[in-house]
């Protein structure tokens, strides 16, 4: 009987002291804080959260001179430019760049830009001699053209300066090529940009079957393997 | 009541579009001119008239990079070729063309200094102005090693928005 007694007594006051605790937090909490359903507004996702909000896409593709952001619309002259879209009308497209494939446009016929500053029947020195790079790494090796680049420029353009002649003397690298260097002297400033789309341009040339991705040293000497 | 809901309404939409204009005034704001166009601002700014706006691709269809890159002795640097109309109407560089005879001649002044002012010098839509980080630096330290201490031409101008994508 005691020992019941006793029992209830315990249930009590713990029951007691529950409901005081729960009394104090609700008293604790601010009427503000209670959960309440709100509709946001629409539109009003905050810049913070958008998708991909380091993705700077151009607004529009070929845009004509006066509403590229680069030109003045307020200078006279930029409204007498040629349009872009205008002059690329009928060229062979890509999906980078000037999204004009210039290199087909050339090969194909739809172009015939002067060799020489003045006289227009000067025909290109061409090589037709394709350099394969081997790479460290899992993709492609790259095959080097010489063809599409010495109908555009000249020997000189490249060597000795960016590129000595010779085999195994050029050390080159994507980090290099994306600064500016040796390939990224003109390929991702003028001639096609170096996107995840152009990749394959230069990386063309598939890795033997039985190739497989050389280990690190890290990787090798992990006791745990 | 119907009045109250109306003002509430408008009080609404007046508070979204507020909302909406901030966020896309604080989007990055990427000009859309051609890949290639180069701005020239040496000293066009200093000298009261407005960058120069040289279009590649104009060129490119009717010349081939050899003529003005190997004959003419064009940098491939942007800014790096230190023009001045002085050196121009000497006819060289933009002169050896724009004399009147290939091309029009200097007197059309709107034609080339049609830059936005203050615009810096910089190769538009390149690479390098388009990386979200600044580019990688391998740990043999090829790339980063081997790249001079003065950026390369879109590099310099471009490393700077790229850094700072909200304006």
């Amino acid at each position: 009987m005691k020992s019941l007694f006793k029992a209830i007594a315990v249930t009590a006051l713990y029951a007691v002291s529950v409901s005081m605790v729960s009394a104090a937090e609700t008293k604790a909490t601010p009427k503000s804080m209670e959960l309440k359903e709100v509709d946001a507004p629409s539109g009003t996702v905050s810049s913070a959260n958008t998708f991909n909000r380091l993705l700077k896409k151009p607004k529009q593709k070929n845009a004509p001179p006066p509403e590229d952001g680069i030109h003045d619309p307020d200078n006279e002259g930029s409204h007498v430019l040629q349009p872009p879209l205008v002059a690329y009308e009928g060229l062979p497209t890509t999906d980078f760049g000037n999204y004009v494939d210039w290199v087909q446009s050339l090969q194909k016929g739809f172009l015939n830009p002067r060799y020489d500053r003045v006289d227009p029947t000067v025909e290109a020195l061409v090589m037709d001699l394709d350099i394969v790079r081997e790479v460290k790494a899992s993709m492609p090796d790259v095959i080097f053209p010489h063809k599409p680049h010495t109908q555009w420029l000249h020997c000189s353009n490249c060597h000795p300066k960016i590129f000595i002649p010779q085999k195994g003397a050029n050390q080159i690298n994507m980090s290099a090529i994306l600064l500016g260097q040796k390939c990224g002297v003109c390929h991702g400033k003028v001639s096609f940009p170096i996107t995840t789309l152009s990749c394959k341009k230069c990386h063309s040339k598939p890795k033997p079957e039985d190739w497989k991705p050389p280990l690190s040293a890290a990787s090798q000497k992990n006791p745990w393997r | 009541m119907s009045l109250r809901k109306t003002m509430e309404f408008l009080k609404r939409l007046i508070s979204i579009s507020a909302i909406v204009g901030a966020c896309a005034m604080m989007l990055p704001q990427t000009a859309s001119a051609e890949y290639a166009d180069v701005v020239i601002n040496n000293y066009a700014d200093a000298a009261g008239m407005r960058p120069v706006v040289f279009p590649h691709w104009y060129h490119r269809i009717r010349f081939r990079c050899k003529v003005c890159h190997a004959d003419l002795g064009f940098q491939f640097k942007a800014g790096g070729n230190k023009i001045t109309m002085a050196k121009i109407i000497d006819g060289q560089f933009c002169g050896a063309c724009h004399n009147g005879e290939i091309s029009w001649s200097v007197e059309n002044c709107g034609m080339c200094h049609s830059g936005v002012p203050g615009t810096p010098t910089q190769i538009h839509g390149s690479t390098v102005q388009r990386l979200v980080a600044p580019a990688y630096k391998s740990l043999d330290g090829g790339g980063a090693a081997a790249a001079p201490a003065d950026a390369p031409a879109g590099g310099a101008a471009a490393s700077k928005p790229a850094a700072k994508p909200a304006k």
